[in-house]
């Protein structure tokens, strides 16, 4: 099995992830961003599903897809509130919990 | 009979019923008419009364069924009165039939009574025990002592309840009356139920201590009911007198409970449990007789007993119906009962069956004639009665100490009725004189009071112990009893203040009487019969002044078997066996009917045909010496007052003053000063160089802390995001090391 390879890829898409949502200004880029991070973890569980020959791995995945549709919904749904309110989907211009 | 019988293990009603009328009146009487918080209390001793009634029925099938000797299962299955005897079936309430076998078989000697000729009664001849019903449960154990709770009905309770409730009834319907308009009359209803629940709570008890709780109970209400007027200071000193005056002799009672409770194993207060040990062989009698003189100390003071009597005739400060039942009918005679209930400890601590004197016995006689004695010099009609009541009281414990059982226990009930009849009759008499109780403000209020007169005339003669009246019969039973002895002969010292006092009675009774009812009127106003509510209540209790003595009539009378109280009162459970009953005397009661005829007769000559030597107290030194002394009271209070309590309190008092002076007020000084200076101290060092720099140091370091702290705070979600992931993997390489560093 070529399990190292499989980590290797989940560990770029993750780290692609993270950096895209740390460092994009635009909304849906984050969202995206998050996207790739789950995905990456989707990797690496059935990858450690398919090496352990223990299905629930996949079936962690699958409910992780389920999930994150969830949260694509309910994310794009801010970001267009976030858009009529301001006109942009500039994340940094909302912070008005700044201390 | 079914029911009745059933009754008998459902005793724990009538207290119940009584409490449960008191707390009526008391929450919600204020609200009612006078006339509705009467009826409550009216209508709660007369369900009590007919209950009691139904009780008496019960017992009385009880104990001329053969079923009688049986145990009536009733209370818990755990509850063993007698744990000395070992096993027990599991549906025995009391005691297995083995216990009872060798314990209660006791024979009543009833072959003289047939050999006088008696119609047989169906038991005569042949020994018979009836068991009492005790309905007992296990109120809390300690170790291997089952402290119970429970009710005991055998003769001598049944006989209470219905002097008790019979009483209480007439009682407070004449109340009604008497007490009409009074400014606390809720209060006084209330009292008047709570005593009759206690009294009969007491008479029901199985145990000691449950007797106690009752004994204090009818000595508070006694208490609450003589200072019934007490914005006068003579009533409130006379509730104080009877109060303190009990305490002595309670100190005695609960002493002499917890001593016989441990001379009997320490393992139970059931009062048949105790007579059980105190017949049974193994008896310590050292204890017995300690345990026993200190219970007749509590006797003393709640039975009026010499002399610690002195409270009884202040206590007639009360109102003369709470006279009539508490302290003449029912309350003063629980000493008698105690000991009547108790009998086996005084019998074996005492040893009444083979001595001629004893501390029992002996103050009972001297009681009974002091009283007699004192009830010579008293103008106050309430008064001669109290000195009376403390004399017949002194009458019932001689007999109970001279081994006269049934004879004491018959004159308490003769007496409750005669008595409560002449205090009524003092009261309907005092209702018609404008409330005064002085003799000589009254006269000739026979021709003014027809029905008082007669009935108060009537119970004078059954007082006096004139032949066929109800205290003849009894009295006469006390003396013959006195005169046979316990099998060591006579107690002739007892037997002479006996017919003393027979004589005095109906010489005092006869001067109060002839002092009230006849000669002229010196009063003020015109005197008039009391209203129907007063004086129905007297014709009641005068019948049975008349005839109450022939339940225990010497001779079969038909309906009426020979001795039939004493087949259904005296005990034949836990029972000195070796009790000889004495018989009628023909020979005693001429000689006691004899004195009191010539008693009468004296007082008719001395106070109303002023024959004899009148004025001698004013001629003769040594006369008026013994007139000074008895219109004292013996300087019995002056001893008590003056003397023991004066002689007292005025060192305790220098010695409390002293060491309230000089240890106390120094002490608190001290303090004062001393707090002073810790306090100042304290506010320098502590509170301004302590407190004060750590709690400004928190502030500023928070103030700080948090001016560094919003710097961090962009609102930016991205950079909290970032420290986020940069958390997590900083965290993620410290747990990469060390669990490298634990695997290396």
């Amino acid at each position: 099995m070529f399990l190292n390879q499989f980590l290797l890829l989940a560990a770029v898409l993750f780290c692609i992830g993270v950096y895209g949502v740390l460092t994009r200004r635009n909304g849906v880029m984050v969202l995206m961003s998050i996207e790739l991070i789950l995905n990456a973890v989707n990797i690496n569980l059935i990858a450690f599903g398919t090496y352990l020959s223990d299905p629930t791995g996949q079936a962690f995945a699958l409910f992780i897809i389920a999930v994150a549709a969830a949260e694509v919904g309910v994310g794009l749904a801010i970001v267009l509130m976030l858009f009529r309110s301001r006109r942009t989907i500039d994340i940094d211009t909302v912070d008005e919990l700044k201390g | 009979m079914e029911f009745a019988t059933e009754m008998l293990t459902r005793a724990w009603l009538l207290p119940a019923i009584m409490a449960a009328s008191f707390l009526v009146i008391l929450l919600i009487g204020k609200r009612l008419p006078e006339k509705g918080r009467s009826a409550i209390g009216i209508g709660a001793v007369a369900i009590c009364f007919v209950l009691s009634l139904v009780m008496v029925l019960g017992w009385v099938d009880r104990v001329e069924s053969p079923s009688g000797s049986e145990v009536v299962a009733c209370g818990n299955e755990d509850y063993r009165p007698n744990p000395v005897e070992g096993e027990q079936p599991a549906d025995s309430g009391f005691a297995d039939e083995a216990a009872i076998g060798a314990l209660g078989m006791v024979a009543i000697p009833t072959g003289e009574s047939a050999a006088v000729g008696a119609v047989a009664a169906p038991k005569d001849g042949e020994a018979k025990s009836t068991v009492p019903v005790v309905c007992a449960v296990t109120w809390f154990s300690v170790g291997d002592v089952n402290f119970e709770f429970g009710f005991l009905v055998d003769g001598l309770s049944v006989m209470m309840l219905f002097v008790v409730t019979g009483i209480s009834l007439l009682v407070h319907i004449y109340s009604r009356e008497y007490v009409r308009g009074d400014v606390r009359y809720t209060h006084y209803y209330a009292f008047l139920s709570l005593f009759t629940a206690s009294m009969l709570f007491y008479v029901l008890s199985s145990n000691t201590l449950q007797m106690l709780m009752g004994w204090e109970l009818v000595g508070l209400c006694s208490f609450g009911l003589i200072g019934h007027w007490w914005e006068e200071k003579k009533n409130s000193d006379a509730a104080l007198k009877a109060f303190i005056t009990n305490r002595v002799g309670d100190v005695g009672l609960l002493l002499g409970i917890i001593v016989v409770f441990f001379a009997a194993g320490a393992t139970s207060f059931n009062v048949f449990h105790l007579n059980e040990y105190a017949l049974s062989g193994a008896a310590n009698t050292t204890l017995l007789l300690v345990g026993s003189l200190l219970l007749f100390a509590g006797v003393t003071s709640k039975s009026g007993q010499f002399p610690l009597h002195t409270w009884l005739p202040d206590a007639m400060a009360g109102p003369t119906p709470v006279s009539a039942l508490i302290h003449a009918a029912t309350m003063v005679v629980a000493g008698v009962y105690l000991i009547a209930r108790l009998y086996a400890v005084f019998w074996g601590g005492l040893e009444i069956s083979g001595s001629t004197i004893h501390y029992v016995a002996l103050i009972g006689g001297i009681t009974t004639v002091v009283g007699a004695v004192l009830a010579f010099v008293q103008n106050d009609i309430k008064k001669v009665l109290a000195y009376s009541t403390i004399s017949q009281l002194g009458y019932m414990v001689m007999a109970l100490g001279v081994g006269a059982w049934t004879a004491g226990v018959f004159h308490l009930f003769t007496h409750a009725f005669f008595k409560a009849a002449l205090f009524l009759g003092a009261g309907s008499v005092s209702h018609a004189a404008h409330h005064t109780f002085d003799m000589r403000e009254m006269g000739g209020l026979r021709k003014y009071m027809p029905t008082t007169h007669k009935t108060f005339l009537l119970s004078s003669l059954a007082l006096a112990g004139i032949f066929p009246f109800a205290g003849f019969w009894s009295k006469d039973e006390i003396l013959t009893g006195a005169n046979a002895g316990q099998g060591a002969g006579a107690y002739y010292l007892m037997l002479g203040m006996g017919l003393l006092t027979a004589l005095l009675t109906a010489a005092y009774m006869g001067r109060a009487y002839l002092m009230t009812f006849w000669g002229e009127y010196r009063g003020h106003g015109t005197p008039h019969e009391s209203p129907r509510a007063m004086t129905v209540p007297l014709v009641i209790l005068t019948v049975f002044a008349v005839g109450a003595g022939l339940i225990n009539f010497p001779f079969s009378l038909g309906a009426i078997p020979a001795h039939w109280f004493e087949d259904i009162v005296q005990p034949t459970f836990a029972f000195p066996s070796e009790l000889e009953v004495a018989r009628f005397n023909p020979v005693i009661a001429a000689i006691s009917l004899g004195l009191a005829v010539s008693g009468v007769a004296i007082a008719w000559l001395y106070y109303q045909r002023k024959i004899g030597l009148h004025g001698l107290t004013s001629r003769n030194r040594v006369a008026a010496a013994g007139y000074k002394l008895l219109d004292n009271k013996l300087y019995l209070d002056v001893l008590y007052t003056d003397t023991i309590v004066g002689g007292v309190k005025g060192p305790v008092a220098r010695a409390a003053s002293w060491f309230n002076g000089a240890v106390i007020d120094r002490v608190v000084n001290g303090a004062g000063v001393g707090a002073r200076l810790v306090g100042d101290h304290a506010y320098k060092y502590v509170d301004q160089g302590v407190v004060d720099t750590v709690v400004n140091a928190t502030g500023t370091a928070s103030d700080e802390s948090g001016q560094f702290l919003r710097r961090i705070q962009t609102g930016k979600v991205q950079q909290y995001g970032a420290l986020l992931f940069g958390g997590a993997v900083a965290l993620g390489i410290i747990f990469v090391i060390v669990s490298s560093l634990i695997n290396a």
